[in-house]
């Protein structure tokens, strides 16, 4: 299935992604009573504050997300994704490490979990990484960067 | 069994966001891409997490627990600080830079296990960072 104006859009695989998440925030909350925010339980596994969850749970979740990748890519065939190089993939981890748990929260806390649920913060918060990547990437295009090798 | 549980979640949501396409930078650049070559993918994934969420949310009330705990531990809080802002801007800049956030940083460690291990490790000690200055090493 594709978009007539975007051709690249996968919006059927990305519904299909997008729903597994859903359902595995879902669990995270109905089953264990959490918020299924990434950036808080990695922080709680590595010891640094975070989530409330128990810290094994903590590291249960974390292994999960390579696993079911990994479960995907046997299933579907290989992916082979350009990633950043090293400069770049130091400084985004480093951004993305201190602001999200400066701003309580990522995509999946804030943007699955706290939106779902109307909350105020969660929206602005949002809004704001959005709108701040956004900018970000038009700014690199402006001056010509480009990161993914 | 809550740890089982935990890791089912997790295996989801590392499916999921593999699923979706969300391992691969370029799509998430391509999100971010607005003023240029938009890729809408990125959307569909938030839509179809947040109608699955959306309904979970209206399950909670009716629940006297969660299954496997005593209590819900859900945010309280309520009022925009200068933090939450300024941490998502944060956030947002380096999201824009390579394209990836914590779940898809962790997902990715099984696809591109070089780039994805430098993000995880950066961002642990952006996280570390972010202790020291809250005094709280």
């Amino acid at each position: 299935m594709t978009i007539p104006s975007f051709p690249d859009a996968a919006p059927l695989d990305g519904l299909i992604g997008g729903a597994l998440i859903g359902l595995a925030a879902a669990i995270m909350l109905l089953a264990l009573g959490r918020i299924a925010g990434v950036s808080g339980i990695a922080a709680k596994a590595a010891g640094l504050g975070g989530s409330g969850m128990d810290r094994i749970g903590a590291w249960a979740f974390v292994i999960g997300l390579p696993l079911g990748a990994l479960a995907v890519m046997l299933a579907r065939g290989g992916l082979e994704p350009a990633f950043a190089g090293p400069v770049p993939l130091i400084v985004a981890g480093l951004l993305v490490g201190f602001g999200t748990r400066l701003g309580s929260g990522c995509t999946s806390g804030h943007g699955v979990c706290g939106i779902s649920r109307l909350s105020g913060r969660s929206i602005a918060a949002t809004i704001t990484f959005m709108a701040a990547g956004i900018a970000t990437v038009a700014l690199m295009n402006m001056l010509g960067w480009e990161v993914l090798q | 069994m809550k740890t089982l549980f935990s890791l089912i979640s997790g295996l989801l949501f590392g499916a999921g966001l593999t699923i979706g396409g969300m391992t691969e930078p370029a799509r998430v650049r391509g999100f971010l891409d607005l003023f240029g070559d938009w890729d809408p993918t990125l959307a569909f994934v938030m839509g179809g997490a947040l109608v699955v969420m959306a309904i979970a949310w209206r399950i909670v009330p009716g629940m006297a627990r969660p299954i496997f705990e005593d209590d819900f531990h859900v945010p309280t809080k309520s009022e925009l600080t200068p933090k939450l802002i300024g941490g998502a801007v944060l956030f947002g800049v380096g999201w824009g830079i390579a394209g990836l956030c914590p779940g898809p940083g962790f997902a990715a460690l099984a696809i591109e296990p070089a780039g994805a291990a430098i993000f995880v490790v950066s961002m642990l000690v952006g996280m570390a960072l972010l202790r020291l200055t809250e005094g709280k090493a």
